[in-house]
């Protein structure tokens, strides 16, 4: 066990200059690029002064240098500052609010992937070279070339408009009431005991998850496939099937928990591309999650929730990577170096 | 010559073969509907031509949007500006990236540990969420939205092009050119760059694929290509609103057109990648 933790020390170091490095990257790109954020905030009509009064509220009038000190200090203490329109509240507790809408949709997507992934994939591992392999090989080519609002604008015309079976947008239904302990719908209706409001969350998530499920399993289709092939040619699974072990059996209890390692190695890499997707799927289907929030307050130009909000996406990717990474020396020993 | 290659080609690797045949073709296709856009295009993208919201119709054969254009002029103008932001900037991170790889895997030391970080942090941050703070913070525009999604991938072809310099650096050819006093230029472009290039244009077209959903995206999101140009990614968003009401076109086929595209670059670069370095299956 010392050599996990070793490794887990060594991970933990390692992730101060990924951290640093986006910190910084995210500070250059609010305040070094051309573009004055305060009068792009505040448009071209306000007075000097106000421009004035509203640079120094933000630190804006000191040199780069100190802007940069306070930056890191004030994340240090766990500031992201305040929003500059209604009600000024801090951003931490803006993200807060809506970071559980996100991480309920990212779930749920990430769940739709993975079951579409090792469905599709062991069945063109097990009919290799033959048509429903080339054409499974296609359709994930598909889903990897596919535009998230596209899909789930579809889905929204079929499933929503024609053939009213499910909502187009939300997370809820207004007459549902549920109370908010941990700000998941799914997990708040169970704790109360509300089986209509688990029927309704799981109604509401079922158009959004499925599309980033979609587009997200292509890359899993072929990682099944291809660790798959790699363990049906191991001598336990000839063994297994001297034995007479039924074929089933074989496949989906022996062959894919062994074909699970690679997968794992790949969420990590994954978790990017699903933060990525859940802003696109969020802003077509109206989810109030952070990738809404995001746009929309670019849309109202609230430069510092824009930056608190990106600098927010840059730790979760750092802290996401370093849990993968233990998670996966602790599976599979032999990556602890 | 060349059909000869294309038939040994199909009788060995047919499907892979097919493959990047047709993502030739949709690229090709496109392309060229881009550069003869005032000879496809019926009518003036971007002014009013009949009523808002006409279905599909053999007048307007994608139908007309909520200020009255005709849909299939504004897609086909607006494969011009998706085409040119996406190749521009693909090219740009390719060679910002490039040089950065060759520079740092030659050299290695401290720099090179410096510029990886760098581009390793880049990397693991999600490329569309960088896209969006840069282009938020620069403004809408067409130059803009390119800066944008060029930082996004240059990371990628400097982990490419480190890696393979890495790998080559240690040959005996290239010590031997040291030895013969050969400058480290000469080395890198003589010796090293030619062990890159074939990896290029299988890296370049996933690239630009993924790329076109990138600038869908910015435009998608608002923060891309400015209105009133004809964009597809701009397009599909302002046709949303209609779309509840059942006025699917004004949406619908933008939306397809850039699924297509970038439809066209994978199919190229997995065919490509499977016909350049086979896999054992």
């Amino acid at each position: 066990m010392t050599s996990l933790r070793a490794f887990i020390v060594t991970r933990l170091l390692l992730t101060i200059p990924m951290v640093l490095t986006l910190l910084t990257l995210v500070f250059i790109i609010m305040r070094v690029l051309p573009g004055d954020p305060v009068s792009a905030v505040i448009g071209m009509k306000a007075s000097p002064e106000h421009i004035e009064r509203i640079r120094r509220e933000l630190g804006l009038d000191k040199p780069l240098w100190a802007q940069y000190v306070d930056y890191l200090s004030n994340l240090l203490r766990g500031d992201l500052g305040r929003s500059m329109i209604w009600g000024r509240r801090r951003v931490v507790d803006e993200i807060w609010d809506r970071f559980p809408a996100t991480l309920e949709l990212s779930i749920a997507g990430f769940a739709v992937s993975v079951a579409i992934g090792l469905l599709t994939g062991t069945k063109a591992a097990v009919e290799q070279g033959k048509g429903s392999d080339v054409a499974l090989r296609i359709a994930s080519i598909v889903a990897y070339a596919m535009f998230i609002p596209l899909l789930g604008m579809l889905l929204q015309l079929v499933f929503g408009v024609y053939l009213r079976l499910f909502p187009v947008a939300g997370r809820k239904s207004p007459i549902i009431d549920v109370p908010k302990i941990t700000g998941f719908y799914l997990v708040d209706s169970l704790i109360a005991g509300n089986i209509s409001g688990v029927v309704d969350a799981l109604w509401h998530l079922a158009l959004p998850s499925i599309t980033l499920g979609i587009v997200l399993s292509g890359i899993y289709t072929r990682l099944v496939r291809a660790s798959m092939l790699d363990v049906l040619e191991e001598d336990f699974i000839r063994a297994l099937r001297a034995r007479g072990i039924p074929e089933d059996s074989v496949l989906y209890k022996h062959a894919l928990k062994n074909a699970f390692i690679p997968i794992l190695t790949m969420m990590g890499l994954q978790f990017a591309l699903l933060l990525a997707g859940a802003v696109l799927t969020e802003t077509t289907f109206s989810w109030p999650g952070i990738g809404t929030f995001l746009v929309e307050r670019i849309e109202y130009r609230d430069y510092t929730t824009v930056q608190g909000t990106i600098v927010f996406y840059a730790l979760l990717v750092s802290f996401v990577s370093l849990v993968v990474d233990i998670l996966y020396a602790y599976i599979d020993p032999r990556i602890r170096y | 010559m060349l059909i000869a290659l294309l038939r040994d080609y199909l009788k060995r690797r047919p499907v892979d073969t097919i493959l990047t045949l047709s993502g030739t073709a949709i690229v090709a296709l496109i392309v060229v509907m881009a550069l003869a856009a005032p000879l496809i295009a019926p009518y003036d993208p971007y002014v009013s031509v009949d009523e808002a919201l006409l279905p599909p119709s053999p007048k307007h054969l994608m139908g007309t949007d909520n200020l009255g254009r005709d849909v299939f002029s504004r897609v086909v103008y607006g494969s011009q500006i998706i085409l040119v932001v996406v190749l521009t900037s693909t090219l740009t991170s390719m060679a910002i990236g490039a040089v950065l790889g060759l520079v740092s895997g030659y050299f290695g030391g401290t720099l090179d540990r410096a510029i990886s970080v760098i581009m390793d942090s880049i990397y693991a941050f999600p490329g569309l969420i960088l896209a969006i703070a840069f282009a938020a913070m620069l403004g809408p525009g067409v130059m803009n939205t390119m800066i944008s999604i060029s930082v996004v991938y240059i990371p990628t072809y400097f982990r490419m092009v480190r890696g393979q310099v890495l790998s080559v650096k240690s040959k005996l050819y290239v010590e031997a050119a040291r030895a013969l006093g050969a400058s480290h230029g000469r080395i890198m472009i003589k010796y090293v760059l030619p062990n890159v290039l074939p990896v290029l244009p299988v890296v370049f077209s996933m690239n630009v694929a993924d790329a076109v959903l990138t600038e869908a995206a910015l435009s998608f999101l608002g923060v891309g290509v400015p209105a009133p140009t004809p964009d597809w990614g701009f397009d599909l968003k302002n046709g949303q609103r209609n779309l509840l009401a059942g006025y699917w076109w004004a949406s619908t086929f933008p939306g397809i057109f850039i699924v297509i595209l970038a439809l066209g670059f994978s199919l190229l670069g997995e065919g490509l990648n499977e016909l350049v370095n086979p896999s054992r299956r």
